[in-house]
């Protein structure tokens, strides 16, 4: 029987969630023994192959494109799941929605002191990705199978959750890896 | 202005806080920044911390305001009588909007949760006056008085009934009492209670009250006479008796009612659960809504000290007791006993966490037993009339009477004292309601049933209510219902809890989405699960309870929302692309094609 596979995208996030996989250490040996990666930062292939089992999404929704390669995502993967605090909730870019866009905007590239005079322009180019009204959580956009929580969760937590997933195997939710104080 | 001579008389005492904070208020029409200095200084707080204070009430302001400051409710039974048009009338007259202040800075419209005038809707309180039954009319005329800068004092025309139209409550609040009853409202002879308590001892009054099996009557229930033992037992140099007089329960409006009518008996209670407990101060801790109410209070409180009822030595037995009032200044949440104690300490009215309990660490950290105005009123009875006329009456686990207010679609709104054991069905006679399709028992957080469940009785073993009932006919819509509910507590959440702080929002919003048809048969399962998760992760009352509307309009209408969801998809989005994508379009001058297939 040919391995699961997994692909792993990073939209409205600091890519802290796939840092903190890359924090299961010594196990990435056990992991490639038991998965095989398709599209993902991790071995950068851009697009999806073939179907994948589990889709791990860490950030929120923040642009266009984040909500195509969401969809991209779901189309492709039969499991997705919302890993850490910006995929779950918008986490720390959901900060601006609280205020207005064009407010937003105007503080970052017209009022803002280190913006040089010559340089006031709110970018506006075809290549950069439609900003959205606000930072949506993944799971207003598409379904989302399953969530793991935390800022980042924790290496243990993602590689107890996703060889779980692929075991078949009820997750062992120890105390120590869903508590954040 | 001189603060510092202001200050002095408060001897910065920090307990009065939000007196000093209010007393500014009315002096200056907000609270400025010199002002909060001023206070932090005196009290030697953090700015910080009186800021906290102010942002807590909704009645306290440190932005300025108009001259008149219209806080018009927003509880359902105003939006059943025509909320709606008196609000657009206000922003017609005035020229601004809800939560503005008009241009020439003689109007500010602000929005406030029930104020306790369910039965004579839509309300409005204006600087610290009530104005009831408004439409668009009277709210024309009000304006145009305003602009000729009548106080707010002279625009009331007729006062209501009984002590509403003493001289110094003037209101047009009315009573609306449509039952009598045998306690609260039977024969009551002032100073009998006290003068009687006195001839026997504290363990004798408190086994009576035991005897009596009065339970609170602020929703809770506990028993009253355990209550009392618990504080006299714990050891203190003081101990203190708090009557909590901030029913703010959406539809509540019977403590209101009690203190027009019935204040002696009252107070006497305090007096009796004083001595009862070892206290020899009494705090009312009475809502801001109420504020009319003060200066006749206070009038009640001199005369009973002129009587010898209060004050040193009652009745010649050597007991010391007096009461004062303390002001709330607009929170929900302070309903709650502790919240309520860290009021009346001037702080935020954030609940604390329980153990200790009031009776253990309550006012400045003393013994302290805080007690519903009902139940205070009927314990004054209980020692008149003996624990066992009182238990004839109700229920045997359910023993007395109830005061209910009465409010929604019926003929007959106001109070009803009725006995424990009666069936929804036998009230909705009483009060000429008819074709009724839902009654909220127990305010937003109480329950809503339908008609299966009419004949269900109010008692604490069964349908268990602080006394506000609320009805709906068959004309009505319940997810406007489910909704003015959920932004209620949204409002009135301390924030203290994530759960109850975040979690309501969300709740609401799976609740919208459900209500606009997007929901599926996904989205119902998780609107029961997260309100299991909040009322079980929320430390006070006020999370335990916020999912109610939704929870038990689930239980009782079921069908209602399962018509609403899909039950075909497995996910329906609210999400539209094109449309979160208008606003950066708009600011950028770019156009929008979203890509049909990705890669």
């Amino acid at each position: 029987m040919s391995k699961p596979v997994i692909a792993t995208a990073s939209l409205a996030g600091c890519f802290g969630c796939h840092m903190s996989f890359l924090d299961i250490d010594e196990r990435i040996l056990d992991l490639i023994e038991l998965v095989e990666f398709d599209k993902s930062p991790i071995d950068d292939i851009k697009k999806f192959s073939r179907p994948v089992d589990i889709g791990l999404i860490e950030g929120g929704c923040c642009n266009a494109e984040n909500v195509e390669v969401l969809r991209y995502f779901r189309k492709n993967c039969k499991i997705l799941v919302s890993v850490g605090e910006c995929a779950v909730m918008g986490g720390l870019p959901a900060m601006r929605n609280t205020i207005p866009l064009k407010e937003c905007l105007e503080e970052a590239y017209l009022n803002s002191p280190t913006v040089a005079p010559e340089d006031r322009l709110i970018p506006a180019d075809e290549d950069i990705p439609v900003l959205l009204d606000r930072v949506y959580p993944c799971h207003e956009i598409v379904k989302i199978d399953y969530f793991l929580p935390g800022c980042p969760p924790s290496a243990d937590l993602i590689w107890e959750a996703l060889t779980a997933l692929v075991q078949g195997r009820p997750l062992r939710l120890e105390y120590e890896l869903v508590k954040y104080d | 202005m001189n603060y510092k001579k202001i200050l002095q008389k408060y001897r910065k005492d920090r307990t009065r806080l939000i007196e000093i904070l209010k007393e500014l208020q009315s002096r200056e029409g907000y609270i400025s920044e010199k002002a909060i200095l001023s206070v932090a200084d005196e009290l030697g707080l953090s700015r910080a911390e009186v800021e906290g204070v102010i942002s807590f009430y909704h009645f306290l302001s440190a932005r300025p305001l108009g001259k008149y400051v219209v806080y018009l409710n927003n509880s359902i039974t105003a939006e059943m009588a025509g909320r709606e048009k008196v609000a657009l009338a206000w922003e017609r007259e005035t020229g601004c909007r809800f939560g503005q202040t008009s241009e020439d800075g003689l109007v500010t419209l602000l929005e406030t949760s029930c104020i306790g005038m369910n039965d004579q809707e839509p309300a409005a309180i204006i600087n610290g006056v009530v104005f009831t039954s408004l439409n668009p009319d009277k709210v024309k005329k009000l304006v145009g008085w305003m602009r000729e800068g009548r106080a707010v004092e002279d625009m009331v025309e007729e006062t209501g009934d009984g002590a509403n139209g003493h001289e110094l409550v003037r209101s047009m609040v009315r009573n609306n009492i449509r039952k009598t009853g045998p306690v609260v409202f039977g024969e009551y002879v002032p100073g009998q209670a006290i003068r009687k308590a006195l001839e026997t001892t504290p363990e004798c009054i408190i086994d009576e009250v035991k005897k009596a099996n009065l339970l609170g009557r602020g929703g809770a229930g506990f028993p009253t006479g355990l209550k009392w033992e618990f504080c006299r037992k714990e050891k203190g140099e003081q101990h203190f008796v708090i009557c909590n007089a901030d029913e703010g329960e959406p539809g509540t409006f019977k403590d209101r009612v009690i203190l027009t009518e019935r204040p002696e008996m009252v107070f006497e209670g305090m007096a009796i659960a004083g001595y009862a407990v070892g206290a020899r101060l009494g705090i009312l801790y009475l809502r801001h809504e109420y504020t009319y109410l003060r200066r006749y209070l206070e009038h009640v409180l001199q005369k009973m000290r002129e009587q010898g009822w209060l004050g040193p030595n009652i009745a010649g037995r050597g007991f010391d007791f007096d009461i004062e009032i303390k002001m709330g200044a607009g929170a929900y949440v302070c309903g709650e006993e502790s919240a309520l104690i860290e009021s009346a300490e001037g702080k935020r009215g954030e609940p604390r966490d329980r153990p200790p309990f009031p009776v253990q660490k309550g006012y400045l950290n003393l013994p302290s037993t805080v007690n519903n105005v009902e139940t205070l009123a009927t314990a004054t009875q209980i020692i008149i009339h003996g624990a066992n006329w009182f238990r004839s009456m109700g229920t045997p686990v359910s023993a007395g009477t109830k005061l209910l207010s009465v409010s929604g679609d019926c003929e007959r709104p106001g109070i009803y004292e009725v006995e424990y054991g009666l069936t929804v069905k036998e009230l909705l006679e009483m009060v000429g309601a008819r074709d009724t399709l839902a009654v909220q028992v127990g305010g937003p957080s109480g329950n809503c049933i339908s008609e299966a469940g009419f004949g269900r009785k109010i008692c604490f073993s069964d349908l268990p209510t602080g006394g506000s009932i609320i009805i709906f006919n068959r004309s009505r819509d319940l997810f406007s219902v489910v909704r003015n509910f959920l932004d209620f507590f949204i409002e009135e959440s301390c924030g203290w809890c994530v759960p109850c702080r975040a979690g309501n929002v969300l709740l609401k919003k799976k609740f919208e989405k459900i209500a606009s048809g997007l929901g599926t048969v996904q989205d119902l399962k998780e609107i029961e699960a997260w309100g299991k998760i909040i009322k079980s992760m929320s430390r006070c009352g006020l999370g335990q309870t916020s999912p109610n509307p939704v929870l038990t309009t689930l239980a009782s209408f079921r069908e209602l929302y399962e018509s609403r969801v899909n039950k075909e998809a497995d996910f329906i989005p609210e999400f539209d692309l094109n449309q979160a994508v208008a606003e950066a379009c708009a600011i950028t001058g770019r156009k929008f094609q979203e890509e049909q297939d990705h890669a």
